[in-house]
């Protein structure tokens, strides 16, 4: 008991500093800011277009707190399901001897590549009768816990292992050290990763409209296609940012101040894993296979049962490996703008905790659980009135990707830059570095797997992302997924299929790039010498 | 010791190096791909691509005008295109639904169509002010499953489904631009204490709500649903694909002018502030050819609206639906559609 407390009484005296971040940081923090709130710019300046007496009649509706309430439940349920699913997960392939662990880390991470519409479907196809509110919990579960398990997975590689041998020495057992050391380690990791599922399934409107279950998404899709204006869905999308803001506020609190780093001098030991008996093994293995099939399997599945049964497939190659390239090109793009925004603000978050890095923070969140039509609208609003030569060519589709998914990098940066500790950012200052010396010879090369996951995570949430790569991709250029969703909306599913594999086939790499190899070999040779 | 920065910056290269090699290939070799072509008509289409392209293949291949097409979802494009005002990039829109039409018409995004244009195709099928033309039909039917129903014991009226008997046996999609046309129609028939009625019987007698017409056939089929009401083209295009034994649902056509049996259109506008109005025009008038509602007719098994053409095998023709009797231009108020949808509860 005493360990942690003592652990962490003493890091917060280095980690709780307050001096006012260099301008090297802000003003691209301040950049990064200014672009995630364009959504919300426009939101406001559209939800008052016909004057404030409408924007309060759409948000005094009945319906619009009813469906408020089950949106949020939603958000809830799923988010608890993936923590339990993910830090598990997360655990399973990091810290055990499970046979083929680095296998199964790949495998678990892929079903971020599969839309969740596409996973809705494949259920509703196979069981009509599945309950709505049910089936949206496990469909959005099944598609969203990889937000969990991969911050989670990059802490547990991480992290020193002395804390929990300590808890272990002082006679706690396996399970006690990881519910009191280990859970508190992968704490703020998963709350980040929670919080994103939570911002995903809020912004979900696909899959939850397949399954039948009516949330708040719906009011807003359903309002653009009334009035085809947007001012009812605009003032129905402030309420969506302010249960965002909400969500955020409430995972900063629990995010706390204990400092992740650590301290003392040289390296952290090899870590040994826990050992997993027959019974272990054979659980542990049924355990990720159930996941996997579930998650990645069943839907594959289902879409290789309609290849091979609809006698609509004429699969053109030239199509898929055009649409394939394009989508690599514009998600690397996307993968690449939103980490360079992310990591001045992941930085600043990790290092500087003042109430208006706070606030900068949370601002880059406003727009992520906006539904990708509000967003698309939104830079379309901007790019026709302020950058009409980039409107609907490559660097605006990039732009509202990273509008889109900056929170997902940003968690992933602040993460990884949290767990190295800044002592040793002040003792290259206090040798005569310059700050930007320091960033570039320090604190990015520390955190560097960190941000590069956080890339890949931006990379596959791009490679999926529809309704705003619809609005605003250069005419003609087709990605992987509106291929899918042009095939699946007039439901071609056997023609979709080839589209659906490559997509999961594509996200396979990142994934795999990211996968805990280097590690593994540490390990292997400590689980040789004890 | 662990180096750390050596998978993260490799992997950040990795994500760099694709992207330089990609959008150099894509912005150099293919400049068409990059951007809307200006020298090219740009039609903004809601109807997917599977269908139109071959169409504008052909109508370039006609014509010589080049044509660059931006498919999409028919609602999402039209508030796209309301969004872009007068600085859209659209010279055509290709909408599903005349609804979306409708309200660009409302947004006066629309500019009036030449007289022989509109002439091809008769007046219940297009804009009052002609600023849009129907370019094909679509009938609603009613699906029903065989094993639960003989085509006699399918009410021959819509407004039979309050009764008991089919409590929570019927199937709609409320979220469907059509389905909400057929309600727009049976308020503008019956007036609106007698939609109003309906919807909250629906209501009441525990109706099954789907996304989509897909869903409705595919729960009608699996014996979930006894009967839903969806447009005709699914059914057949399942039967096209699939084969008839392998499609466990049947249709029925509602007689005598019942609301159930309104007929809808897709159809196509031009935008009043695209400077190609003659190419724009053309291309309207080539998808009211022989030619391309032939193709339309047989591709996606629904109704073409110009004289002769003939429908594909086994639909009935169109003069033969006892349709209401209804002008499309008087649909043009969704929102008090879905309004009463929303107050009954069906949503």
């Amino acid at each position: 008991m005493a360990a942690p407390a003592e652990w962490r009484t003493e890091v917060t005296t280095t980690g709780g500093r307050s001096s006012r971040p260099p301008a090297l940081l802000a003003v691209p923090a301040l950049i990064a800011a200014a672009v995630a709130v364009l959504p919300l710019v426009y939101l406001v300046v559209r939800s008052f277009d016909s004057g404030v007496g409408e924007f309060v009649a759409v948000l005094w509706r009945e319906r619009t707190l009813r469906l408020t309430v089950r949106s949020v439940g939603l958000a809830a349920v799923v988010t608890f399901a993936c923590l339990v699913l993910g830090v598990f997960l997360a655990w399973l392939t990091t810290r055990t001897t499970l046979p083929g662990r680095r296998a199964w880390a790949v495998v678990a991470a892929l079903p971020l590549a599969i839309p969740s519409y596409v996973a809705a479907y494949a259920w509703v196809a196979a069981f009509p009768r599945i309950p709505p509110f049910w089936g949206s919990v496990l469909v959005l579960t099944l598609c969203c816990y990889p937000y969990v398990m991969l911050p989670v997975a990059g802490t547990l590689h991480r992290t020193d292992p002395a804390l929990e041998e300590v808890a272990r020495s002082l006679g706690r057992n396996q399970l006690a050290t990881f519910l009191t050391v280990t859970l508190r380690q992968v704490r703020p990791a998963a709350a980040v990763g929670g919080l994103l599922v939570a911002l995903y399934v809020l912004s979900d409107f696909g899959a939850v409209a397949i399954l039948r279950f009516d949330v708040f998404t719906r009011v807003i899709y359903t309002s653009y296609r009334s009035s085809f204006d947007g001012t009812a869905a605009a003032a129905l999308g402030l309420v969506l940012v302010v249960i965002t803001m909400t969500v955020v506020w409430a995972e900063s609190r629990s995010r706390g101040r204990a400092a992740q780093s650590r301290i003392g001098s040289g390296a952290p030991r090899a870590r040994r894993p826990v050992v997993l008996g027959p019974g272990g093994v054979a659980l542990g293995l049924l355990g990720a296979a159930i996941v996997a099939a579930l998650a990645l399997g069943f839907p594959l599945g289902s879409l290789g049962y309609w290849l091979a049964q609809g006698r609509s497939a004429d699969l053109d190659p030239g199509a898929l490996a055009g649409a394939a390239v394009s989508t690599i090109s514009v998600s690397a793009l996307g993968a690449v703008l939103t980490t360079a925004l992310a990591i001045p603000v992941g930085i600043m978050a990790a290092r500087y905790r003042s109430r208006r890095v706070r606030a900068l923070e949370q601002a880059s969140y406003a727009g992520h659980a906006l539904p990708g039509i509000v967003v698309g609208l939104s830079l379309v609003f901007f790019g026709v009135r302020f950058a009409y030569p980039i409107y609907q060519r490559t660097p605006l589709l990039v732009l509202a990707y990273a509008v889109l998914f900056l929170p997902a990098a940003i968690g992933a940066v602040r993460a990884s830059v949290a767990q190295s500790p800044p002592v040793l950012e002040e003792v290259a200052r206090s040798l005569g570095r310059s700050p930007a010396r320091v960033l570039r010879d320090v604190t990015l090369p520390l955190a560097g797997p960190g941000v590069a996951a956080g890339a890949a995570l931006v990379f596959l949430t791009c490679m999926k992302e529809l309704p705003a790569t619809l609005m605003l991709r250069p005419t003609g250029l087709e990605t992987l997924a509106t291929e899918l969703w042009a095939e699946t909306e007039v439901g071609a599913y056997a023609a979709a299929a080839p589209y659906a594999s490559l997509l999961v086939l594509l996200a396979a790499v990142p994934t795999f790039l990211l996968g805990p190899r280097r590690r593994s070999g540490t390990l292997d040779s400590s689980e040789g010498g004890s | 010791m662990r180096s750390p920065r050596l998978p993260g910056a490799m992997t950040m290269a990795v994500f760099v190096l694709a992207a330089a090699a990609c959008s150099g290939n894509a912005a150099g070799d293919e400049p068409e791909e990059d951007a809307v072509d200006e020298s090219k008509l740009v039609v903004y289409s809601g109807r997917q691509e599977s269908l139109v392209q071959p169409v504008v293949d052909d109508f370039a291949a006609e014509t010589g005008i080049e044509v660059s097409v931006r498919y999409g979802n028919t609602a999402q494009l039209a508030a796209q295109i309301i969004e872009e005002g007068d600085r859209t990039k659209a010279d055509v829109y290709f909408s599903q639904d005349g609804g979306a039409l409708g309200a660009l018409t409302k947004e006066g995004m629309l500019a009036a169509l030449p007289a022989d244009v509109l002439d091809l195709v008769d007046p219940r099928y297009r804009a009052d002010d002609g600023t849009w033309i129907g370019t094909s039909a679509r009938a609603r039917v009613i699906v029903y499953d065989p094993d639960q129903l003989t085509e006699a014991e399918v009410p021959d009226s819509v407004f039979e489904l309050t009764e008991p008997q089919w409590k929570g046996k019927v199937g709609i999609s409320p979220s469907n631009a059509s389905f909400e046309a057929f309600v727009t129609a049976m308020r503008v028939l019956y007036g609106e204490d007698k939609a109003r009625e309906w919807l909250e019987g629906m209501a009441a007698n525990d109706v099954q709500l789907f996304d989509n017409n897909v869903l409705i056939l595919n729960a009608a089929e699996d014996g979930v649903i006894a009967l839903g009401l969806i447009n005709h083209y699914y059914w057949y295009e399942q039967v096209a694909e699939e084969g008839l034994e392998a499609v466990p649902a049947r249709l029925k056509f509602l007689p005598g002018g019942d609301p159930g049996s309104l007929v809808n259109v897709a159809g196509v506008g031009v935008l009043a502030a695209s400077d190609r109005q003659d190419e724009a025009a053309s291309f309207v008038e080539y998808l009211l050819s022989e030619d391309a509602q032939t193709y339309f007719a047989q591709d996606t098994k629904e109704y073409p609206l110009i004289e002769g053409i003939p429908t594909a095998e086994g639909l009935p023709p169109l003069a033969s639906l006892q349709t209401p009797e209804i002008d499309l231009s008087d649909l043009d108020t969704l929102e008090a559609t879905l309004e009463m949808i929303e107050e009954a509860g069906l949503t």
